[in-house]
């Protein structure tokens, strides 16, 4: 990363030229001094979303997610670059005079205040009359499920309905996006999956854009319509959560996004759009999707676990290779087995147990791994 | 057994705290109650006689006495929270990593003696010490002109010998802030003045009503500071009891004195207690 920042770039290579997206940052960049250092929170981002999308940050804590939201909140001012809403520059707008509401990691509620009054908050703020406010809060305590809950502290709320409570808040404003920092956070598995289902109901429901700063994959996966991977301040992919799963553009996405498999190998020979990879006492081929490898060249490729089949025969097609079964996992509705393959990379396999209520392999047992080459993607070939 | 021992621990850990206020609160307290009532005087002794009347010659005779350290106290009282109020604000949202500094150095005054810290706060007053004596040399101020023996000098010494009071349980509720929460408010189109009046004043209101309660009380009741630089004319009823206990030998008298003091401020407090302690306040003020 050169301490110069280039020019700012401003392509839109998923939308409409039409449409005018609701987000976008443009050569975004936030440095902090720490310890006579600097330090790049948040390195050259440039990014669109779309109106009412549900788009979703997702990294490992400290990737920078969290302040690239601060910034479209309006919390942080970019050391460099700028922040678009609607296409109006609001670099430098404070927070309080962005068309933006955020949902707290902690909630943030108003401990002081009752559950109506924090609802009402930002309409009393922006002088809406007290008819109006008294409708538009009941309407919203009604879709967010808290009707009658109106004269309770947050307090005495459960953490469930203090996170609707929230999401009220910032919802009744109708702000033109809708900021969540990792918003489930805080709840337990049951309750997160429920408001995960929830929270897409409502934004269905209101057509607002959201933005979704999260660490869990599953989470990001679920419920985006696109998801920005990022990693150390950058952003490795920006796609579809189908595309981010099955065609990760690097080997940090294919490990961060579920469980992977990563096989590293040369290639052996190229044709059609394929690669062929000797691999061990098997063999692997490859779609090359369009990008050009030659015959030596080493590729990283990944496969999901629930693309592998395991047998006991040598199958004749496909990608295969021989491996040894390391550990047995039995998950409930499937089974995970950690096998070595005969090259010596470890790889993980699902198997559904929808018939065979049996391991179909022991641990140490021999086995052959197989699975259709479209279903294994080479790191780098978009 | 080890459930006996839970039940009796709490009791064990208060027992020492209990044992000292038994008796050197309560029993003083008794004593001081009945002497109130008690007729006579120091050479041919004191006998209890029920004399209720101690309490409203008392009233009658030092009444304007009861009503000037009231006076003073609120007028001291409402001085410090302005004072202590913005002070507590900056330490605890703008001097960062300098905090404790600067809490330390609130609190250095405390390392020297009240009375001393009085004294010297007369010198700093004085007819040509270091304020008066350039203002009127300058011709700012007449050639007359005084700050000491006047009320004012009473309530200046006073809020400032107490301002510590106020500025620490104000400071620690400033500091329990959550910022994610002023943060929300800005979020939430508030300004700095709305966030200020709607989310962080209203949650430090339990700091400035514990800061009430501490300056109110001592600073109603102090005699050091009206005996110091209020000269003959303003004198606390803290001084009233501090002479005729002392002086006057006037036991009775002093502790009927004392009991109505500490009616009054009791009082005082519950009322402000209910009209300002509640959390509907607090509400109210986030509306």
């Amino acid at each position: 990363m050169t301490e110069t920042s280039p020019a700012p770039v401003r392509d839109d290579p998923e939308g409409t030229p039409a449409a005018v997206p609701a987000i976008e940052l443009a050569g975004v960049r936030k440095s902090f001094q720490a310890y006579g250092e600097t330090v790049h929170a948040v390195r050259d981002i440039d990014l669109t979303v779309h109106e009412g999308e549900f788009f979703s940050l997702l990294g490992p804590s400290g990737c920078g997610k969290t302040t690239t939201m601060r910034m479209i909140a309006g919390f942080e001012d970019p050391t460099e670059g700028a922040v678009y809403l609607h296409g109006e520059d609001v670099t430098g707008v404070p927070a309080n005079k962005r068309d933006v509401n955020m949902v707290f990691q902690s909630y943030a509620l108003f401990p002081h205040m009752s559950v109506f009054d924090n609802v009402a908050f930002g309409l009393r703020r922006r002088g809406v009359d007290k008819a109006e406010t008294r409708k538009r809060v009941g309407a919203m305590l009604e879709i967010v499920d808290l009707t009658g809950r109106e004269k309770r502290r947050p307090s005495e709320l459960s953490g469930g309905q203090q996170q609707r409570v929230a999401l009220a808040r910032a919802l009744v404003n109708r702000p033109r996006a809708l900021l969540l920092d990792e918003p489930l956070g805080a709840l337990d598995l049951k309750l997160r999956q429920a408001m995960q289902v929830e929270l897409k109901r409502i934004q269905r429901e209101v057509g607002i854009t959201f933005v979704y700063v999260t660490h869990d994959q599953g989470e990001a996966l679920t419920m985006s319509d696109r998801i920005a991977v990022m990693n150390d301040g950058g952003i490795e992919q920006l796609d579809t959560p189908r595309a981010i799963y099955e065609r990760p553009a690097s080997r940090f996405v294919a490990g961060f996004i579920g469980t992977s498999n990563l096989i590293t190998g040369q290639i052996t020979a190229v044709g059609g759009d394929g690669a062929e990879i000797g691999y061990g006492e098997g063999r692997i081929v490859v779609p090359l999707n369009g990008a050009s490898r030659a015959v030596g060249d080493t590729v990283e490729l990944t496969v999901r676990p629930e693309k592998i089949v395991i047998g006991g025969e040598r199958p004749d097609r496909g990608s295969y290779t021989s491996a040894t079964v390391a550990e047995v996992v039995y998950l409930g509705t499937s089974t995970s087995y950690l096998v070595t393959t005969a090259a010596g990379d470890d790889v993980t396999v699902f198997v559904q147990n929808a018939t065979n209520a049996d391991d179909i392999a022991e641990r140490g047992s021999r086995v052959w791994l197989s699975w259709e080459p479209r279903h294994s993607y080479a790191i780098g070939t978009a | 057994m080890r459930r006996l021992k839970g039940a009796v621990a709490p009791y064990l850990l208060i027992l020492p705290g209990g044992l000292w206020l038994v008796v050197f609160f309560a029993v003083p307290l008794v004593y001081m109650a009945s002497v109130s009532l008690m007729t006579g005087n120091l050479i041919d002794g004191f006998e209890q006689t029920w004399h209720w009347r101690n309490y409203t010659d008392g009233l009658d005779v030092y009444g304007d006495k009861f009503v000037r350290s009231l006076w003073y106290g609120l007028i001291a009282t409402v001085a410090c929270i302005a004072l202590a109020y913005p002070a507590a604000y900056w330490i605890a949202f703008r001097a960062g990593r300098h905090k404790s500094t600067w809490l330390f150095m609130l609190l250095l005054p405390f390392f020297v003696s009240f009375v001393l810290r009085t004294i010297a706060w007369k010198l700093v007053l004085t007819d040509q010490g270091p304020v008066l004596g350039p203002l009127k040399s300058w011709h700012l101020l007449p050639k007359d002109f005084h700050v000491l023996d006047s009320g004012f000098a009473v309530v200046s010494g006073l809020t400032y010998n107490f301002l510590p009071f106020m500025v620490l349980p104000i400071y620690v509720a400033l500091e329990r802030v959550d910022h994610r929460v002023v943060e929300a408010a800005y979020d939430l189109y508030a300004g700095r003045f709305a966030a200020f009046r709607r989310v962080v004043l209203p949650l430090s209101l339990p700091g400035v009503f514990a800061g009430v309660i501490m300056t109110f009380v001592p600073v109603t009741s102090d005699y050091v500071n009206a005996s110091v630089l209020g000269g003959p004319d303003n004198t606390m009823i803290g001084n009233v009891i501090q002479t005729e206990y002392f002086t006057n030998s006037e036991y009775a008298t002093a502790s009927a004195l004392s009991f109505t003091l500490m009616a009054l401020l009791l009082l005082g407090i519950f009322a402000y207690a209910r009209a300002l302690g509640t959390k509907d306040v607090l509400e109210a003020a986030g509306r």
